[in-house]
């Protein structure tokens, strides 16, 4: 199998020459197959969100090359950053991060706004994923009035709008009860199944040590453990 | 193209409900934005038409108005002046006139009597302008009895009152036999107050005042341009006025909208730096942003200017007409025809919507390069 991201000497420094510096990510080789689940395993403040970001095109290293099925994005100006964002990744947030105020249908159409795709197809793809993931009968209902399990569907939807060859998830179960996360697990494993690569971050031993699991890689203190 | 305007249609859709999501505070904006627009509109279509009015009645007025003087004060035209000066070349006709001015005491208002050459009503009779007709409660049939210098009473008959369209110039007027004028006046026969003159060639208007200047040293020589000069500065320093008062209100609004345009809240941040994380780039969130500066701007403009111009025109500019108009007892009531000066409207727009937008942009755009990674760690 190919590396489809490959990160050679990843580092990255917030505040940087500040008195306030801080170091989050040094020196970091990485590379992650394609159509496989890789976890990024470490207790807070190892860098795992910082690299899950680096890896989705969401913040920049300080130093060192990322590459993107063989495209180096590292230095790509912003213009061109988000098209590789939007081809390429999509992304659960940890704490969902959907707009309040619109429904679950077009918090899960938002990403597919600015593709030029017709309104109504839009519409259709996302009512699919709504219905596949069981939320058809809430799709007009406001984000903002559904349970914790049923806004990480709507953003998971989300994330698959634009039918993105990778997904990124930042902790994901961690504000989910046992049932809520091993549903997860099962879309993760038909994502997998769709020939999808999955990174997830995680400190979580539901996620960490679950068989769907191809690839575990260990952080510590912003460098990879052994 | 059809996937640039797909695009556009549902970032304008996001538009709208983003607005809708803050509603209170944009139509608080819309408010004031659409308020301020609406008095600037107004100044500027009232007195661009008060000006078309003065030009359109001007056109019809004499070029050249001759008065006499002696020892520096107005005095009397004689026949034998107006021969003179129709003699002069270039003069195509001259007509001498009869007008005084008349105050009336219980009225407090002051009327402009007047004997024309011809066409005058008869004897004992008065056509008079319906903003005397209005203020002494007069229609056709109707006797006046006005009290002379002298303290003789002069009653007469209204026979005519003009009509509301003719009001910017015979609001007082009062027109009456030359017979009945002078004796109203005790003047003696043959006197005029002043001449009216038409000239040969439009062109030697000023050519001609020159040879009355030379000829007749103690007139006075009143050009018909210097007198549209007269009301440009007029309705020029009402509108300035207006308009400078006006413009502490947009001053005021410049700073409201800029407090709220630019002062984007935590969670219009948030919002935009999700939007970023999802996959939109810098410049989606810019033309959505312009969706929202140009929606609101362009919904307030053209409010404010479509009341501004039924203010103006179905309600004679009810607001501001003290300002623009003066004050008067014998106020001119007239209904002005609708036109519009595209320029200053244009200008008006321009001044309104292009800051507007700019101050909804400039924010967002600060907002929009931040790395989207701030929404991932939850700190937008």
């Amino acid at each position: 199998m190919s590396a489809l991201i490959e990160l050679s000497g990843v580092t990255k420094v917030f505040h940087e020459g500040r008195h306030n510096a801080l170091v989050a990510l040094e020196g970091i080789d990485l590379s992650i197959q394609e159509g496989r689940i890789t976890v990024l395993k470490g207790p807070s403040g190892s860098g795992k969100t910082t690299l899950l970001a680096i890896i989705a095109c969401l913040a920049r290293p300080t130093s060192g090359r990322v590459r993107v099925a063989g495209e180096v994005v590292s230095n790509l100006p912003e213009t061109f950053l988000a098209e590789v964002r939007r081809r390429t990744f999509g992304v659960v947030f940890q704490q969902f991060h959907l707009v309040a105020g619109l429904s679950a249908l077009t918090n899960v159409m938002l990403p597919a706004y600015t593709t030029g795709r017709p309104h109504a197809e839009i519409a259709r793809r996302a009512g699919a994923l709504l219905d596949r993931l069981g939320l058809a009968r809430l799709s007009g209902e406001r984000v903002e009035r559904l349970s914790g399990g049923e806004q990480q569907r709507v953003a998971i939807a989300r994330a698959l709008i634009n039918d993105p060859p990778v997904v990124l998830a930042d902790e994901p179960t961690a504000n989910l009860d046992s049932a809520l996360s091993a549903d997860f697990l099962g879309i993760l494993g038909g994502m997998r199944d769709e020939g999808r690569t999955v990174i997830l971050s995680s400190h979580d031993p539901r996620v960490c040590e679950a068989p769907l699991v191809d690839h575990v890689v260990r952080l510590l203190d912003g460098k990879l453990a052994a | 193209m059809r996937n640039w305007i797909s695009r556009q249609a549902l970032l304008a859709d996001y538009t709208l409900s983003a607005l809708a999501r803050r509603r209170g505070r944009n139509l608080a904006l819309f408010t004031v934005y659409a308020g301020i627009v609406f008095v600037l509109a107004s100044t500027m279509l009232f007195t661009h038409a008060l000006r078309r009015e003065a030009h359109a009645l001007l056109a019809h007025s004499p070029e050249v108005l001759v008065q006499n003087l002696k020892a520096g004060r107005h005095a009397y035209l004689t026949q034998g002046d107006l021969d003179r000066l129709g003699r002069l070349r270039g003069v195509s006709r001259i007509e001498g006139r009869r007008w005084g001015y008349f105050f009336d005491p219980v009225f407090g208002a002051t009327y402009t009597l007047m004997a024309p050459a011809s066409e005058s009503p008869g004897r004992g009779d008065l056509h008079v302008g319906d903003g005397v007709a209005r203020v002494r409660g007069l229609s056709t049939g109707d006797t006046l009895a006005l009290r002379s210098a002298a303290g003789e009473l002069h009653v007469f008959t209204v026979k005519k009152v003009f009509s509301s369209e003719s009001s910017l110039v015979a609001a007082d007027l009062v027109l009456m036999h030359p017979a009945d004028w002078e004796a109203f006046f005790q003047l003696p026969g043959g006197v005029f107050t002043d001449a009216a003159l038409s000239v040969v060639n439009p062109l030697e208007v000023r050519s001609v005042a020159r040879k009355i200047g030379e000829r007749l040293p103690e007139t006075r020589v009143i050009l018909r341009e210097e007198i549209l000069r007269t009301y440009e500065a007029l309705f020029d320093w009402r509108e300035g006025l207006l308009l400078a008062l006006a413009s502490l209100a947009v001053a005021a609004f410049a700073i409201l909208a800029w407090n709220q345009a630019s002062g984007l809240s935590a969670d219009e941040r948030r919002e935009i730096g999700i939007l970023k994380a999802i996959g939109w780039d810098t410049r989606d969130v810019l033309t959505m942003k312009l969706w929202e500066g140009g929606l609101i701007s362009g919904a307030a403009f053209s409010l404010g200017t479509l009341g501004a111009f039924v203010h103006v025109f179905h309600f004679e500019a009810a607001l501001i007409v003290p300002v623009l108009k003066g004050w008067s007892v014998l106020y001119p009531r007239f209904v002005l025809t609708p036109s519009v000066d595209a320029v200053s409207l244009l200008t008006l727009g321009l001044l309104t919507v292009f800051p507007f937008t700019l101050a909804t942009l400039v924010p967002a755009w600060r907002a929009a390069i931040t790395d989207p990674d701030e929404v991932m760690r939850g700190t937008t």
